[in-house]
């Protein structure tokens, strides 16, 4: 049988049974947990099927910061405190569990990469092996001729996420003392100081009519 | 085609994307209390999508479906972001993330 068929069911019976206990577990970390392994898992075998930007992008942004993301959350929000904060020894098996999970997939995936026939042998124009451009830059191509106002769009989509999160998490402090841009960029002259004309307290002496100085000499 | 069942092929991305989305999608009505975990399983049924996409895009050697899982990765990394954030604004205002509690809009 093949090593990299092999190799893909133990990626995709890992990838199946982590993803069964990110539904099954109790612990929203203990599902993180498991659904990093999920996504890597998945990433594994995109890898094995030669799509490999995708891939390292897969685990770069899901693993390297969806997942840190939700962990953050879960931890903050003090859901079970109790229990989140017997600490560190608690969460110990599952995370070692999915590092050696994700390390065996790694060797495994080296291992078969550096002597197996390419998949998808018969449009394998794009891998490396065939003496194609690669992966990364046939991808690129596509992306950056034919797809350039999706991939505007979706940096704009970015960037609104941004804001909106941002938005929707700020906590805006009462009696905190902070400047307000759009004011300050708004002031007018009127708006910061006031002639007030006034009647003269006093009177100007008899003899220097038509000066208005009042030093004296 | 007679290497179908000996090496990798379609039918096998297709077989994991479409075991992947029932997982999720019984996740989504087994843990009806839970947003996070709800959050988790979106994001598994998206994973399948784009397991079904690769493999679609590497069997017609098409550049566009990988294109196109690009942009999922995009659009769910946004769709994380904002809703996390809701689920920490929900957490604030109601001291509880209980979707069984989120009942304001009803009328």
């Amino acid at each position: 049988m093949d090593p990299t068929l092999l190799a893909f069911y133990a990626f995709a019976a890992l990838a199946v049974l982590s993803a069964g206990a990110v539904v099954g577990v109790r612990n929203p970390v203990n599902a993180a947990l498991f659904l990093v392994l999920t996504f890597f898992s998945a990433a594994c075998t995109w890898i094995l099927a030669g799509a490999e930007f995708l891939g390292l992008a897969l685990v770069l942004v899901y693993v390297g910061a969806v997942m840190v993301l939700f962990l953050f959350v879960v931890m903050m929000l003090d859901i079970d405190i109790a229990r989140l904060r017997e600490g560190y020894v608690r969460f110990l098996p599952v995370g070692l569990l999915v590092a050696v999970a994700m390390l065996a997939e790694i060797l495994v995936l080296i291992g078969v990469r550096a002597r197996a026939t390419v998949p998808f042998a018969d449009n394998a124009a794009d891998a490396i092996a065939g003496g194609g451009p690669g992966n990364t830059s046939w991808l690129a191509e596509a992306l950056f001729t034919e797809f350039l106002l999706p991939f505007e769009v979706a940096a704009v989509i970015l960037t609104v996420a941004v804001i909106a999160a941002v938005m929707l998490t700020l906590r805006r402090r009462v009696g905190a003392r902070h400047q307000d841009p759009l004011d300050q960029a708004r002031v007018r002259a009127a708006d910061r100081i006031r002639i007030v004309k006034m009647a003269p307290v006093r009177r100007a002496p008899e003899g220097v009519a038509g000066t208005d100085t009042e030093t004296t000499p | 085609m007679n290497a179908l069942a000996t090496s990798l092929s379609l039918g096998h991305f297709l077989a994991l994307g479409a075991v992947l989305f029932c997982i999720a999608v019984a996740g989504i009505f087994i843990n009806r209390k839970n947003v996070i975990l709800l959050l988790m399983c979106i994001e598994l049924m998206l994973l399948a999508v784009n397991v079904n996409f690769v493999g679609f895009s590497r069997h017609l050697g098409d550049a566009s479906g990988q294109v196109f899982v690009f942009f999922i990765l995009t659009v769910a990394a946004a769709e994380a972001a904002i809703g996390l954030a809701i689920l920490v604004t929900l957490f604030r205002n109601r001291r509880t993330i209980d979707v069984a509690g989120i009942d304001s809009l009803k009328g």
